[in-house]
């Protein structure tokens, strides 16, 4: 069985500055990081790999930079990293992206042993994008079923039955049968920490292997920011108007407390 | 010349620090206040390999025997949150699992050296004696051959992990010409009969770090425990001392940036006159000067462990590095209480820790008095 793990560097959030005048991040001087949820992801993989018996592979796509993210999952034990990573990548939405890395995947699909059934595991979103659609997406190009927002997962046979969290206040416990990709929450579990051992494999011992356009045979007019149905138009940090009123108490009390409100500022 | 650290290198520190802020920081204080190590976080040092950072893998290490700056490096991270840590996991690899993989036999390193290297069991270095300190022709404690064991009769103090080790490396008289003793290095079992552990120190400073009196009465050892040849002990012990010089300054410059970063957390934060106090140049140049302090003990350290590295004579640098740093540490923590004010008297700012840590780090592994004996003497005998 194979476990694909795909991961994505991004700004530590915490240190993030917003230059005010241009309203755009200051990445400068700002670590990057593994995107927190996808330490997650990868802690899942490797439990699936020391329970099940597995290979890990890691992949992420974006600039060279982003091998060190790929190397630190390497030194958490995953034993393959992929780095996708070409000029012509730029720009590319979740929909690009997800195209992808689904190339990616069946890549690696076609060079190992035929029918071998995988795994996809996603962190559910991404600390500076925040739209939670890469994971659905991928599963959507490779098609495959996916479940989504996933706080526990178990193994029967060659199925996964997994607790969804996706609706609030309740869980669903589905079952499919692989190949299959699931987003997982960071509920799912505690990610280790990379040992020694693991830091100096995961520079002498093991690779990242780079994949550009021309290795993946990517349709060019389905990557970057050509492929990309969305495009960013405008980022800025939104600005504070009026006063907000926090109602609280029962939803009789709450309507009654709006209604005075409205009628005060003579909308009814 | 090239000042930058490598990628591995950085991925060392990185991870290093997000493990000592997660798993060391939040219990140091209350392992300072109880002379305590917590159980917990040695089991997790355990499992980040960090008891058998300068061992390779055959023998159970990480594999950096030829990676100085990372030892370094792991030894400054974890001293950034707390000394007694910095000195547990540095003493048991740099004087007495290293040591062991420099100077041992094939044998006494597959005894001895793994359970080290894996941390399964934690190693001392056992020289101080109540008449012997810097001064280490004074040593007392004897060993006497008797048949294939020598019987090792004396005591130790100040011995770093000496009451939680399991291995020791003891300094022992071995025998007299003319009017100086012979000393030798032995591998000592501590469950072995005639072997006790005296009085555990209550200190100043790094608290929660074990030092213990350790008490040796007919203490017979195998004659393969002898390390790098009867006779050889006081060669040995300076090369020992050498490389638990760049352990301790590593330590300090660790020590030292958590002071630092203590004082310009607090002078960005804390208000008087209608202003930070960081605005202050009386702050300032607090401010200014423990940065190049600790700067140049990092530097001096790094270069230090470059030097071991690559095979070069490094006893000079390693003094220099150790005076420098545990001086820079000593200073930035002073200016930190200083800059913190009363609150920096108070149990519940770190920095009062700190600058207990630091008085220790002038003591320990010779004092800064010694150093400059050490240097001056290299220095007077060099020609420019």
């Amino acid at each position: 069985m194979k476990v694909f793990v795909c991961i994505k560097q991004v700004p530590g959030v915490a240190e993030v500055k917003i230059d005010v005048t241009t309203g755009k991040l200051i990445r400068e001087g700002v670590p990057s990081i593994i995107n927190p949820v996808d330490k997650h992801a990868i802690e899942l993989a490797l439990q699936i790999k020391e329970e099940q018996g597995a290979e890990v592979i890691a992949l992420s796509m974006g600039p060279p930079q982003a091998e060190e993210a790929l190397r630190e999952a390497l030194a958490m034990g995953v034993d393959k990293a992929y780095l996708l990573t070409d000029k012509e990548f730029a720009g590319a939405d979740t929909l690009a992206t997800s195209y992808t890395l689904a190339l990616a995947i069946r890549k690696i699909l076609q060079e190992s042993e035929k029918n071998e059934k995988y795994l996809v595991i996603c962190g559910l979103q991404a600390i500076d994008g925040d739209t939670a659609q890469v994971g659905p997406e991928l599963a959507e190009e490779l098609n495959i079923p996916q479940i989504t927002y996933v706080q526990k997962i178990e193994f029967k046979g060659d199925k996964i039955i997994a607790e969804s969290a996706l609706r609030q206040d309740e869980v669903m416990v589905m079952e499919t049968r692989l190949p299959a990709l699931i987003t997982v929450l960071k509920e799912i579990n505690i990610p280790r920490f990379p040992t020694l051992i693991g830091i100096v494999d995961a520079y002498e011992k093991k690779e990242v292997v780079y994949l550009d356009t021309r290795q993946l045979n990517a349709d060019k007019r389905k990557i970057g920011l050509t492929g990309s149905q969305t495009q960013v138009w405008k980022i800025f940090v939104p600005q504070q108007k009026g006063e907000h009123i926090k109602l609280s108490g029962s939803v009789k009390e709450m309507v009654k407390q709006l209604c005075q409100y409205l009628k005060e500022d003579k909308i009814l | 010349m090239d000042f930058s650290i490598t990628k591995k290198q950085q991925m060392i520190r990185k991870i290093t620090r997000e493990f000592a802020e997660t798993y060391i920081a939040p219990v140091a204080e209350e392992s300072d206040k109880n002379s305590q190590l917590d159980p917990n976080v040695f089991k997790l040092i355990k499992e980040m390999n960090y008891f058998g950072i300068c061992i390779p893998r055959k023998y159970g290490g990480a594999g950096l025997h030829n990676d100085t700056i990372s030892f370094a490096i792991i030894v400054e991270e974890i001293g950034r949150v707390d000394a007694s840590w910095a000195i547990t996991v540095g003493v048991h690899c740099s004087v007495v699992a290293y040591p062991l993989y420099i100077f041992g036999t094939e044998e006494q390193k597959q005894k001895f050296l793994i359970p080290l290297a894996t941390g399964e069991k934690l190693g001392a270095f056992a020289l101080t004696e109540a008449n012997a300190g810097s001064d280490a022709a004074g040593i007392e404690t004897s060993a006497v051959l008797d048949g294939d064991e020598w019987v090792l009769n004396g005591s130790k103090i100040f011995a770093t992990n000496g009451g939680i080790a399991k291995t020791l490396l003891v300094a022992a008289k071995t025998g007299q010409r003319g009017r100086k003793s012979i000393f030798s290095v032995f591998i000592v079992d501590t469950d072995t009969k005639g072997f006790s552990v005296g009085v555990k120190e209550d200190k100043l400073g790094v608290r929660a770090s074990n030092t213990s009196e350790l008490v040796f009465q007919d203490v017979r050892v195998p004659k393969e425990n002898v390390l790098g040849g009867v006779g050889n002990g006081y060669q040995i012990v300076l090369k020992i001392l050498d490389f638990g010089r760049i352990l301790i300054a590593a330590q300090c410059v660790g020590l030292g940036q958590a002071a630092l970063e203590a004082s310009v957390k607090y002078a960005n934060e804390r208000e008087q006159f209608g202003r930070k106090i960081g605005k202050f140049q009386g702050i300032q140049w607090k401010i200014a000067d423990m940065g190049c302090a600790i700067e140049s003990a990092r530097l001096l350290t790094y270069k230090a462990a470059y030097m071991c590295d690559h095979g070069m004579d490094y006893g000079l640098a390693s003094s220099m590095a150790k005076l420098v740093a545990s001086e820079a540490a000593m200073q930035a923590t002073h200016y930190a209480v200083q800059i913190h004010g009363g609150y920096g008297l108070m149990k519940a700012y770190q920095v009062e820790r700190f600058f207990r840590d630091a008085k220790v780090a002038e003591i320990y592994e010779g004092t800064s008095e010694i150093q400059r004996m050490v240097i001056a003497n290299r220095l007077l005998r060099q020609t420019f």
